[in-house]
């Protein structure tokens, strides 16, 4: 029988942890990740893990200790959030590319500058090309249940995993969830049995050479290799674990795209109130829909691709710029993953949400509003907008008249200025 | 058992010849010689921060050591050993690991004095059980002779040159012994490759097989670094332990003692006036460089004997 309980989603990361009882948890506090590395070496402290926890000096050693450990043999995990990310980030590459099996708990928070505690997605995204996978969560028990299938999926891939949730929002909201019993915990994810690791006495091994231009290529090309392949284990966790708990995972949910006429590709826990949305519009009969992306990393551009295909126009979320000048990341890629096909959606991008900035209900009914506009006018206008900004600089003439003057047809840009908010 | 230099080099070598490192460099002698001190019996893991050692011992596809290895980055080699060390206990608890491992880190002075301090002073207050050895060259050798916290004052370095208006590094060697020290380790020390190596092997030996965090500071030259001719490595060593610029000392539960004790301090002038790095200083004008060098060794060798001799009461 499972187990209903009330946790905070760092709470279920520990809990999660507890069940998993790593071999080596290396980490250092940093909010909102904090809690995690508490709740777990009480745990340590109660003799109920085997773990060896590691109270480092720094995320950079928190990262590092979790590549010696993984390397030795051992099943390795930590948690951080924001410029711990940063912080680590020459090591991301490091564990991805020795193809390390690292579990981290990502607690979603703005980066700093200046310093903000609460959540975006601009930590995780600054890490998106360092070679992990990437899953968010939009709900506790999303939390929980990812960081269970994320062990395997990545120890089956070689590839190190963030397991992404939205900083305060999940993390310290407390919530019902669902548990999972301890030994179904233990017979789902197993002993890590390496084939290959520094304690390994009949075989030395020697992890981390100097990469000669004859040989680097191929190593990135084999990591590019594994991220393709990573997309089929991703499903098949994914519907072990439903059948071991009921609940679905994909790379994505669709909520309500079957017969929509526009819709929202959304990250993390706004997606719970992007539904609200959707519901309440729904029932004023305004035929709109929802994707929840789940798998950054890898990018799963086909299957999206065809999601949003179901729609005239879909609008992007950015929970982070990337200051391109050119949208979001989460934008550029899922935009970018429409243009082979002949039949596509407008696609427009949104700048939400940063450093903590409230998305309401309201926000996404503009948005909807925003995408029947597009359609009813056949024309996106500028595809890179704010959402619940004041206050900020729009396009001067100058600029406009630079734009029109590189873009091919007619002159639709009414975009980086006033009204593209106003609408 | 009594040191003897003939069947400490009869052994297997751990690291392996064909390695990339410099005729007369001074790195892969030290390496050689720690692990020459392990019971060959004990299987290692050697951690190795990026540095000349790295890149010359282990390139793709090829390794120099007959050990497990690990290389992450240039500024987390304690810390990435503190990782395989926590693995290994707790493998070793769970009956997973059986055989007895020991853990010895490499590091060059840029990635020990400098970017990987932070690192170092995390293993050390932790207590890991494992060895830290800084190959002390003084200045950054793998990316073209920069200068170090490690590079002693008046050094011609790339990134200190000596100039019309300034005369090399305008600081003192930072004494990463002594802040060692002052974490408290079970075992530190200081020692170079000279005579027999004698010095060198026991203090491996103790690093390795006393329990806790332990540190060897082994001055290790550079031939390109410091400008000297190859063959003349040991006399290096020796010069820089008979005129007390590198003195060898240990530290042993927070005791003090002086391992070699020149019988006649030679003047710093017979270490300085062999090498590239300080021949701006034999320049007319220049003297007081010598005599600042002088005295700041006599001073720190004072202090030296202090806590020695305080050790001793």
């Amino acid at each position: 029988m499972a187990i209903r309980d009330r946790k905070s989603g760092n709470a279920a990361v520990a809990y999660a942890m507890k069940q998993i009882n790593p071999d080596v948890v290396g980490a250092f506090p940093i909010t909102p990740s904090t809690e995690i590395p508490e709740y777990f070496s009480k745990y340590v402290a109660d003799g109920q893990v085997d773990t060896e926890f590691i109270a480092v000096e720094s995320e950079h050693s928190a990262m590092s200790t979790c590549i010696g450990a993984s390397a030795a043999g051992a099943r390795a995990m930590t948690a951080t959030s924001s410029a711990g990310l940063a912080y680590m980030w020459e090591l991301l590459y490091v564990a991805a590319s020795s193809r390390l099996p690292i579990t981290m708990a990502v607690v979603n928070r703005a980066l700093t500058g200046p310093i903000n505690i609460n959540n975006d997605h601009s930590d995780s995204m600054g890490a998106r090309d360092s070679g992990w996978i990437q899953i968010y969560a939009e709900t506790n028990q999303e939390v929980y249940d990812n960081f269970i299938q994320a062990v395997i999926i990545s120890e089956r891939c070689r590839i190190p995993i963030m397991v992404c949730q939205d900083g305060f929002i999940t993390s310290h909201g407390v919530s019902n969830i669902e548990l999972i019993e301890d030994e179904k915990v233990k017979e789902f994810v197993g002993e890590y049995e390496p084939e290959n690791y520094l304690l390994k006495a009949e075989n030395p091994l020697a992890v981390g050479p100097y990469g000669t231009s004859p040989y680097y290529m191929e190593i990135k090309r084999e990591q590019a290799q594994a991220m393709k392949d990573s997309m089929p284990v991703i499903l098949d966790v994914a519907k072990k674990f439903e059948s071991m708990t009921g609940r679905k995972y994909r790379f994505f949910e669709e909520y309500m795209m079957d017969d929509a006429d526009v819709a929202l590709v959304v990250m993390g826990s706004s997606a719970g109130t992007g539904k609200e949305a959707v519901d309440r519009l729904r029932a004023e009969g305004k035929k709109v829909g929802l994707i929840k992306l789940r798998v950054f990393r890898p990018f799963p551009r086909r299957p999206l691709a065809a999601a949003m295909c179901k729609v005239k126009a879909v609008a992007i979320m950015d929970k982070a710029e990337s200051f391109s000048n050119s949208g979001g990341p989460l934008f550029n890629e899922a935009r970018s993953s429409l243009y082979d096909l002949p039949d596509k959606p407008y696609a427009v991008n949104y700048i939400y949400g940063l450093g903590g900035r409230d998305i309401r209900v309201e926000d996404f009914y503009d948005i909807y509003k925003d995408l029947y506009v597009i359609c009813e006018n056949d024309d996106p206008g500028d595809v890179y907008r704010y959402l619940g900004v004041r206050d900020s600089r729009y396009t001067t003439e100058e600029q406009r008249m630079m734009e029109e003057e590189y873009k091919p047809g007619a002159a639709r840009s009414y975009g980086m200025d006033k009204q593209a908010y106003e609408v | 058992m009594a040191y003897d230099l003939k069947k400490e080099v009869s052994k297997k070598d751990r690291l392996a010849g064909g390695h990339r490192l410099c005729a007369g460099c001074g790195a892969g002698i030290t390496v050689r010689a720690v692990l020459r001190a392990l019971d060959a019996e004990d299987k290692a893991v050697i951690t190795n921060a990026t540095s000349c050692l790295e890149v010359s011992t282990f390139m793709y596809p090829y390794t120099a050591y007959e050990d497990s290895y690990i290389h992450s980055a240039f500024e987390n080699a304690a810390a990435t050993t503190s990782g395989v060390e926590a693995a290994y206990k707790v493998l070793k608890r769970k009956g997973k690991v059986k055989e007895n491992f020991k853990f010895i880190t490499f590091g060059g002075d840029g990635g020990t004095y400098d970017i990987g301090l932070q690192s170092l002073s995390g293993a050390l207050e932790r207590g890991h059980d494992m060895v830290y050895v800084c190959y002390d060259n003084e200045a950054y050798m793998n990316t073209g002779i920069q200068r170090s916290s490690s590079t002693p004052r008046f050094a011609d370095a790339t990134t200190s040159p000596a100039g019309n208006d300034l005369p090399g590094k305008i600081q003192n060697k930072k004494d990463l012994t002594l802040i060692v020290a002052a974490h408290g380790v079970p075992y530190a020390a200081q020692t170079t490759l000279f005579g027999n190596m004698k010095d060198l092997h026991e203090k491996a030996r103790k690093a390795i097989y006393t329990k806790g965090a332990n540190f060897l500071n082994v001055l290790s030259p550079c031939p390109r670094g410091w400008g000297y001719n190859s063959e003349d490595l040991a006399l290096m060593c020796k010069l820089a332990v008979e005129t007390c610029v590198w003195p060898m000392y240990e530290i042993e539960d927070g005791v003090w003692r002086l391992t070699y004790e020149p019988k006649k301090k030679l003047p710093v002038e017979e270490f300085l006036s062999k090498q590239g790095r300080f021949s701006h200083m034999f320049k007319p004008g220049n003297e007081w460089t010598i005599e600042a060098t002088q005295k700041y060794v006599d001073q720190k060798w004072d202090e030296l004997l202090k806590r020695c001799g305080d050790s001793e009461k």
